[in-house]
């Protein structure tokens, strides 16, 4: 019982990663971009949730991609287009904008962290499994599910895919590639504020909550392979179950010691992630 | 892309490294040498950094005493000036901001400090430049510097009451879950050192990383084991999530209550008092304790910083700090260090918590315990408390349990 328990800990817990690196799968893996105000769209969602307490946890989601994607636009057309290609120019740009964004927020709604309410719907659970974790695991399922769609079934999703493989051939085949690179920003901030709302349901909110799962998320797309979704959906669920099991049978810090150790042994042996996207690219 | 990845993550170790230098700089110092009509007092909080959340609402008391003490004429005729410092909750920092309060403000006195590393980091500096530290929180104990005062609790004033509370109530199964640093770890070597003696069993004992938020496990764990109660040392944001996991696994404080000594009325605002009410709290103050002198601390602090502020542990230690300080200035006619620690010994004065006096042997006060019992609208309700001031006892020599712990 307590092993099965541990299991759907760890599918939860992966549930969590896959959230917060979905939007970064696309930004850094697709974009080469090294967002570092990836953590601080998270938490934007997180106060927009926080926000709407009193509306509902339902449309706070579709708010806070609203709300996340169009800062995500912003920051793409105003600063990270001009850096296309220095890939380190961007991080610490990036993090620049993440130091603004936590200080914003400090100012606007204080230092101290506040609270958000689960929805009666989501309080209580089935045995020792919590509504809340349920809810996150469906979350992002469907958050996946609705990136699958959109990359292989519909135009849009398309022509994302056309210009992560070949941003040249795919420009002169006549895809706006401008149009796409602000469609993916747009896609991949709004899937850190859905992100940051299902966040919520677990700890508190507060300015820095971004910094603590930022460097997670980079590893499960780098683990995965950049850009790649199915590498980044089964990255997250192996990471989530080894940390669980490993901290049922020691404890917190060692299991994040492990995941640790296992990723780099990891990459060591495959630097590429568990996934390569193919590409006759020259870059 | 892929080929190039090492180079950004040493990149962004890079950055990270310049954001925490860029913290240390700034701050222009504030005024020469101490002028004739006024006396400059240090405050050293963190005011930016994870450590803000807690130590802001300590300085916002401390200053609040100092307006006090200026309103009512000051000490020895003069106006106290507090000087600012911002210790950034980063250790080395606060020794350096120590330094230059003493050397190049050259205050009378310094407040400040919140967690134990930074008064570890303080510790020397007072003591190699003879000055004084006021030391406001509750720590581990087994620590006694000539040059500090300590006006949090000691464990024999908060943990040791907590387990006699619990023994009390026959929880015999205790679980220990703590923050993975220097206050947890001593003070879960002191609770299963109390508990051995006492016929308690402790039936497990996780730590977690300071800032961790995945609390699933160790909830599971506790499931498990099922012991009769929960003493959590579980520092800062770490609580709002401990809770909430507790909570969402169906574990009621009825069937599991949990005894915190680090989460006061500030912290249970941010945990959620829904999350957190019913479950035990372990401090010498509350902003609920009955008595005069707290009606008027709670209602100077709202006017001036806010109707909807609380008020805490931590910060009526820090108020009093300041205020027993200038008792002791006012008696010994000066601010000069070694004449200040003498006329401190035995200062008696009527504080928000009740009566507290300072004990001259090792610099801590005499401080009622108090039980509490979170309730839903936030605020604590006391359920059980020592009767009288304990006398403070840093390194447990009235335990015969306890000895072989320092």
């Amino acid at each position: 019982m307590a092993i099965l328990n541990q299991l759907f800990i760890g599918a939860s817990m992966g549930a969590v990663l896959l959230l917060i690196a979905l939007g970064l799968t696309f930004t850094f893996g697709q974009m080469g971009v090294i967002n570092m105000a990836h953590g601080e769209f998270i938490m934007i969602g997180a106060y927009t949730a926080y926000v709407l307490q009193g509306v509902g946890l339902l449309v706070a989601l579709p708010v806070a991609f609203l709300i996340a994607g169009a800062l995500g636009v912003v920051l793409e057309r105003l600063l990270i287009r001009r850096f296309y290609g220095r890939a380190l120019d961007t991080l610490l740009l990036t993090f620049g904008v993440s130091l603004i964004l936590q200080q914003l927020a400090r100012d606007i709604f204080g230092a101290p962290n506040v609270g958000v309410t689960a929805p009666a719907w989501l309080t209580g659970g089935v045995g020792p499994l919590p509504y809340s974790r349920i809810f996150i695991l469906v979350l992002a399922l469907a958050c996946v599910a609705a990136i699958a769609v959109y990359l292989t079934r519909m135009r849009q999703g398309r022509r994302m895919r056309a210009v992560m493989q070949n941003r040249q051939l795919a420009a002169v085949s006549g895809v706006a590639t401008e149009r796409v690179d602000q469609l993916t920003f747009l896609l991949g901030s709004g899937l850190a504020g859905v992100a940051g709302v299902a966040l919520t349901l677990i700890g508190p909110v507060g300015p820095s909550l971004g910094t603590y799962y930022i460097v997670d998320a980079f590893l499960i797309v780098v683990a995965g392979g950049l850009g790649r979704l199915g590498g980044a959906v089964i990255a997250a669920f192996a990471l989530g179950v080894l940390n669980s099991f490993v901290e049922f049978w020691t404890d917190a810090s060692l299991a994040k010691v492990v995941v640790f150790a296992v990723i780099v042994a990891f990459l060591q042996i495959r630097p590429q992630g568990l996934f390569v996207l193919r590409t006759r690219a020259l870059t | 892309m892929s080929r190039g990845l090492r180079s950004p993550f040493v990149a962004l170790g890079l950055a990270v490294a310049l954001a925490v230098t860029a913290g240390c700089v700034g701050e222009a110092p504030s005024g020469g040498a101490a002028s004739g009509d006024t006396i400059k007092v240090g405050v050293l909080h963190s005011l930016s950094g994870t450590m803000a959340i807690s130590e802001v609402t300590v300085r916002d008391a401390e200053l609040l005493a100092i307006e006090e003490i200026n309103a009512a004429g000051g000490v020895l005729g003069k106006k106290l000036e507090p000087v600012v410092e911002d210790g950034a909750s980063d250790w080395p920092t606060f020794a350096e901001k120590a330094q230059k309060l003493i050397s190049q403000d050259r205050v009378a006195t310094v407040f400040g400090g919140w967690t134990s590393a930074s008064r570890k980091a303080m510790l020397p500096v007072f003591e190699r430049n003879r000055a004084l530290l006021w030391y406001p929180v509750q720590y581990e104990g087994l620590e006694s510097s000539p040059y500090i005062f300590y006006t949090g609790a000691t464990t024999n004033q908060q943990i040791v009451p907590g387990l006699d509370y619990l023994r009390e109530q026959g929880k015999k199964k205790v679980f220990l879950v703590g923050s993975d640093y220097v206050f947890p770890r001593t003070a879960n070597k002191i609770i299963k050192a109390y508990a051995a003696a006492n016929g308690m069993e402790i039936v497990g004992e996780e730590y977690t990383p300071l800032g961790h938020t995945e609390y699933s496990t160790v909830v599971n764990k506790l499931g498990q084991a099922r012991p009769d109660a929960v003493f959590n040392t579980l520092n800062g944001d770490s609580n709002v999530a401990f809770f909430k996991a507790l909570r969402g696994a169906g574990i009621t404080a009825d069937a599991m209550p949990t005894v915190s000594v680090s989460v006061a009325e500030e912290e249970v605002a941010g945990i959620g008092p829904d999350n957190i009410a019913g479950h035990l709290v372990a401090w010498n103050y509350y902003q609920t304790t009955p008595g005069a002198a707290n009606q008027t601390f709670v209602a100077a602090f709202k006017a001036r910083y806010g109707a909807n502020k609380v008020t805490s542990d931590p910060m009526e230690a820090g108020y009093n700090a300041v205020k027993l300080w200038a008792a002791a200035v006012a008696k010994a006619g000066t601010t000069e260090t070694e004449a200040v620690k003498a006329a401190a010994k035995g200062i008696a004065l009527d504080l928000p918590e009740g009566t507290v006096t300072i004990d001259g042997e090792n610099q801590h006060v005499f401080k009622t315990a108090r039980i509490g019992l979170v309730q839903p609208d936030g605020q604590i309700r006391e359920v059980w408390n020592s009767g009288q001031p304990i006398k403070p006892d840093p390194y447990l020599k009235g335990y015969s349990w306890a000895t072989g712990l320092s």
